[in-house]
């Protein structure tokens, strides 16, 4: 496929997939970044769709979108704003026009452009004047009509044939950006390996979308992106549901138990039951169970029982969970509970991320109810601290609160996979069972934490349960007891910081600005703290995943800088934290709660106001 | 370490060191007796055992057997004992829990163990009261029935729970007294027997705030008359005489005397707990004095797959041809590249 189109080089580029959400963007976007992994190029992928799994056809409510950043260096984020957009209709255009950088390409299939179709997407006349496009670089390709054309002899059903017409935009945005079809024909020969027809006409749809973006010279130049720098290794594509997922098993294998889920379906949490559904092979034991309360009851009694139990769920259900998560809290039980965060309050904006159930997830109880809280920041590294929750929960004998979000369950990124004997062991504090009699509340003195007898073990028989007990497990209400087991459970929380890591500053230990956030927002916070150092601004990033306990180096590191903005998509939720943490600093706040993560440029603008405001 | 014993347990063997704190004449005296007793006769190992309660006067169970036992929180017994079983099939777990606590705030959890066939022995403890927070009427009250909450009597209709349970695709529910240590007893090791989940509703008197309200059935000196104990295998004869039977008529039961129209033995209905068409055990559970006797005793024994073990198998299945073995192999599956 010689071209005779000049190519440039380009270190990054973002590009957004959109059309009704039917016609197939997640795939299409799915596809391109695989082979855009593939080629070597680091990336980072956002799907934003609707909650409706069929919104009415054409308008601007069913669009979904997919995007997609890919770079020769280090991409930290999906990116705000695309190079290219390709929209199936006007509702896609509509929807995500204001996205797009200015001066950037737009594709779309012309022949859906009809009176109807602009008029459900809210448009009178010429989307390209209504929207004042005339600067962009407007492809307005006639897609139905040329798969129309390409697959005439096929023998296809119309409906066969028009759900092709991705897969020529995507050959396009294959040629915009001189990547090879293969990976894709690959996909379609596997995937239609039983209709060998469909999988043949996919790949005419592709390669008639290549070449007809050739044949336009639909971008001159074109853009190349070389493959990254990236550490040596074997690398796979993972979005941060199915990392979540495989950091609890390997967590059970590495410590020698069963892997229990019980669960309850809610988006968009639903990723990692299924994820650990399919894993029968692994001895993954899955219970989808009546309600969110049973999700949590079912593994709180798997755990009983002697299995490395977690429940997976998203803000409401998280609701729903808090008295078992104290009943766990009460009886020293471990637990996982992975709160994968979405637009709130109530049913809220169940496709859209969030960072707001911080405070649930603190102190969303009644009683003094102290939990761990740990939080992912990235798609991959939700296998690391889901790992690592497990890893405390069976440790300390305690309830982990693992907070992913939208952003990271959906969004995905190129992890390289680690060997299982690089991860730390997993040593579960078992009773001894000459140790008689066996009280089930004696703590070691050091961590404070107590021993896990196993049922079916013989001579450690014993009781457990939600009402305050003594050391033995016998109820007492004895006012200095209740006193004392709050205290103890408290320390013992508290004490989980002895053997979690630093806090880590990316950039200069020491500067003018130090930007603080927490899970989820870190490629977006390290990519405008980037920018600003780039500038020559002294600016360095702490980006929270240990939040309760909190690192024991957190005053250490803010007493360096000059001044402190907590960033987070929530009114202020980690700010009044550390607040209350670590009360000799002031803390300014950037806050957004929009459904979607940041854009530098937000960040910059209120980074750069702070540093010259001094 | 102890010797697992298994064939010498005597009930004393299962009493905890806790003191138990019941009221002096509450019915649920007797059935921790019972299930003692039941528990010693069964030969299983006690570290097997695993009691797992809710909240309510009943829920304080698992503290005053010497077995492994969680107190877990109200309404939700039925989930943990799932979660305790499907995690080790081999326990023997059992739950312990009330009319308001399994029908009420868990009757969710409790109608959806039951359909999933969770090897499960449930005794409900059934008093028609709320007892813990001091006489409330329960989803159990006949209606009309005044308490605290029901100064002018209740306005709804009660549950029945063996109703309930065949409703829910129960395959075993059995009814007995509390103070009848010996039919208690038996329907216990019965339930232990029985794979799949168990549900026994135990008529429990709560001698301070509904005393005596099942002296109606199960009092001393009408019992005979008002209750009727059904074996698999035998007719359906009760009565302080054995006078008294059950026919079918038409689609009903029958109340019937024997010696009158010339009815014998042989024109009654012989119990059939094994029969997977719940009809007729359906209408046994659901009889109610004055027209018919109360049924106590083994009312349904249908046995069938449960979930734990299909869960084994599922998993068994699916190993023994899979590629996938580790995690290692999990993780390096599919589409993968190397950076050199």
């Amino acid at each position: 496929m010689a071209k005779n189109s000049e190519v440039i080089l380009r270190e990054e580029v973002v590009i957004r997939f959109s059309g009704d959400s039917g016609d197939g963007m997640q795939l299409t976007g799915t596809l391109f970044s695989d082979t855009a992994a593939l080629y070597g190029n680091d990336l980072s992928t956002f799907p934003d769709y609707p909650a409706e799994i069929r919104a009415p056809q054409g308008t601007v409510g069913g669009v979904s979108g997919f995007q997609v950043h890919l770079g020769h260096s280090e991409i930290n984020t999906p990116g705000d704003y695309a190079d290219v957009l390709v929209a199936m209709n006007p509702a896609a255009v509509k929807a995500n026009v204001v996205w797009v950088k200015p001066g950037g390409t737009i594709i779309f299939d012309k022949d859906n452009f009809t009176e109807k179709n602009l008029e459900k997407a809210g448009y009178n006349s010429d989307p390209v004047k209504e929207e004042k496009l005339e600067t962009y670089n407007i492809i307005a390709a006639p897609i139905t009509s040329m798969v129309k054309e390409a697959l005439k002899d096929f023998g296809l059903d119309p409906k066969s044939i028009l759900r092709t017409k991705n897969m020529f935009a995507l050959g396009m945005v294959y040629w915009l950006f001189d990547r090879k079809l293969k990976y894709t024909e690959q996909y379609f020969d596997k995937k239609f390996s039983k209709k060998p027809e469909i999988a043949e006409a996919n790949k005419v749809a592709l390669r008639a979308g290549y070449y007809y973006a050739e044949t336009i010279e639909a971008l001159n130049p074109v853009i190349k992106i070389e493959p990254a720098q990236i550490a040596k290794g074997t690398y796979r594509n993972i979005c941060g549901n199915a990392a979540t997922a495989w950091g609890l098993m390997a967590a059970a294998e590495k410590a020698g138990l069963k892997l229990f889920i019980g669960s309850y379906p809610i988006t968009p949490a639903t990723g990692i039951l299924e994820e650990l559904a399919a894993r029968k092979d692994l001895g993954v034991k899955s219970f989808q169970a009546e309600d969110e309360i049973a999700g949590i009851c079912t593994a709180l009694g798997a755990s009983f029982a002697g299995n490395l139990a977690v429940t997976s769920t998203s803000g409401p259900g998280l609701a729903l969970k808090s008295e078992a998560i104290g009943l766990a809290v009460m009886a020293e039980l471990p637990v996982v509970i992975v709160n994968v965060q979405r637009g709130g309050p109530s049913t809220g904006l169940p496709t859209k991320t969030e960072q707001a159930d911080l405070m649930q997830a603190l102190y969303g109880r009644n009683g003094e109810c102290p939990v761990v809280v740990i939080a992912a920041s990235t798609p991959s590294d939700c296998f690391l601290y889901a790992y690592e929750a497990a890893k405390i929960a069976l440790e300390h004998m305690t309830p982990v609160l693992l907070l992913t979000d939208g952003y990271l369950a959906n969004g995905s990124e190129p992890w390289k996979i680690p060997e299982m004997s690089e991860l730390p062991e997993i040593k579960p504090p078992y009773a001894d069972i000459k140790e008689k009699p066996f009280l089930p509340y004696k703590r070691n003195c050091e961590t404070l934490v107590r021993s896990w007898a196993i049922p079916g073990t013989p001579g450690l028989e014993h009781r457990i349960g939600g009402l305050e007990k003594t050391i033995k497990g016998t109820v007492s209400y004895i006012p200095e007891n209740h006193q004392m087991m709050v205290n103890l459970r408290a320390d013992k929380v508290a004490k989980v910081a002895d053997s979690i890591p630093d806090l880590k500053v990316y950039g200069e230990d020491s500067g003018d600005l130090l930007v603080v956030g927490w899970g989820g927002s870190r490629g977006y916070l390290m990519t405008a703290v980037r920018e600003l150092q780039t500038d020559g601004f002294r600016v360095s990033l702490a980006n929270f995943n240990y939040i309760n306990p909190l690192p024991k180096n957190v005053a250490d590191v803010f007493r360096r800088f000059g001044q402190i903005v907590v960033a987070e998509l929530n009114m202020g939720q980690f700010a009044d934290y550390l607040r209350i943490k670590c009360q000799e600093f002031r803390y300014e706040q950037i806050n957004k709660v929009q459904g979607l993560p940041f854009t530098i440029r937000e960040i910059k603008d209120k980074c750069i106001k702070m540093l010259e405001g001094k | 370490m102890a010797e697992t014993q298994t064939n010498n347990y005597t009930p004393k063997d299962f009493k905890s060191d806790q003191e138990v704190r019941w009221c002096p004449g509450c019915g649920d005296h007797a059935v921790l007796n019972s299930v003692q007793k039941a528990l010693s006769e069964l030969g299983i190992p006690k570290d097997k055992f695993v009691f797992i309660s809710g909240i309510g006067c009943s829920s304080r169970f698992p503290y005053y057997m010497d077995t492994y036992g969680f107190h877990g929180i109200h309404g939700r017994a039925s989930a943990i004992a799932s979660g305790v079983k499907v995690a080790n099939p081999e326990l023997s777990v059992w739950q312990i829990t009330g009319d308001g606590d399994a029908l009420a705030i868990g009757g969710n959890h409790f109608i959806h163990a039951i359909r999933r066939n969770i090897d499960l022995n449930i005794i409900l403890f059934n008093n028609e009261i709320y007892g813990l927070t001091k006489g409330q009427y329960s989803p159990t009250s006949e209606k009309g029935l005044v308490t605290k909450t029901s100064p002018f009597g209740t306005v709804e209709e009660p549950f029945s729970v063996g109703e309930l349970v065949i409703g829910a695709k129960g395959r075993f529910f059995a009814r007995t007294v509390d103070s009848n240590v010996a039919l208690s007893t038996q329907i216990y090791i019965d339930a232990a027997k029985h794979k799949g989940t168990s549900v026994i509703e135990v008529l429990q008197n709560c001698v301070i705030f509904n005393d005596g309200i099942h002296d109606v059935v199960a009092g001393r000196d009408v019992r005979d008359d008002r209750t009727i104990i059904l074996k698999h295998g035998e007719p359906m004869i009760f009565g302080k005489d054995n006078d008294k039977g059950l026919v079918l008529d038409g689609l009903k039961l029958k109340v019937v005397k024997l010696g009158e129209n010339g009815i014998t033995e042989k024109n009654l209905i012989v119990h059939d707990a094994f029969e997977p068409n719940p009809g007729i055990q359906y209408m046994l559970a659901n009889m109610r004095y004055p027209e018919y006797p109360m049924a106590l005793g083994v009312i349904r024994s249908v046995p069938g797959h449960t979930y734990e073990n299909d869960v084994e198998e599922q998993i068994k299945g699916i190993q023994k041809d899979s590629k996938i073995r580790s995690m290692t192999d999990l993780m390096k599956s599919g589409s993968t590249w190397m950076v050199d």
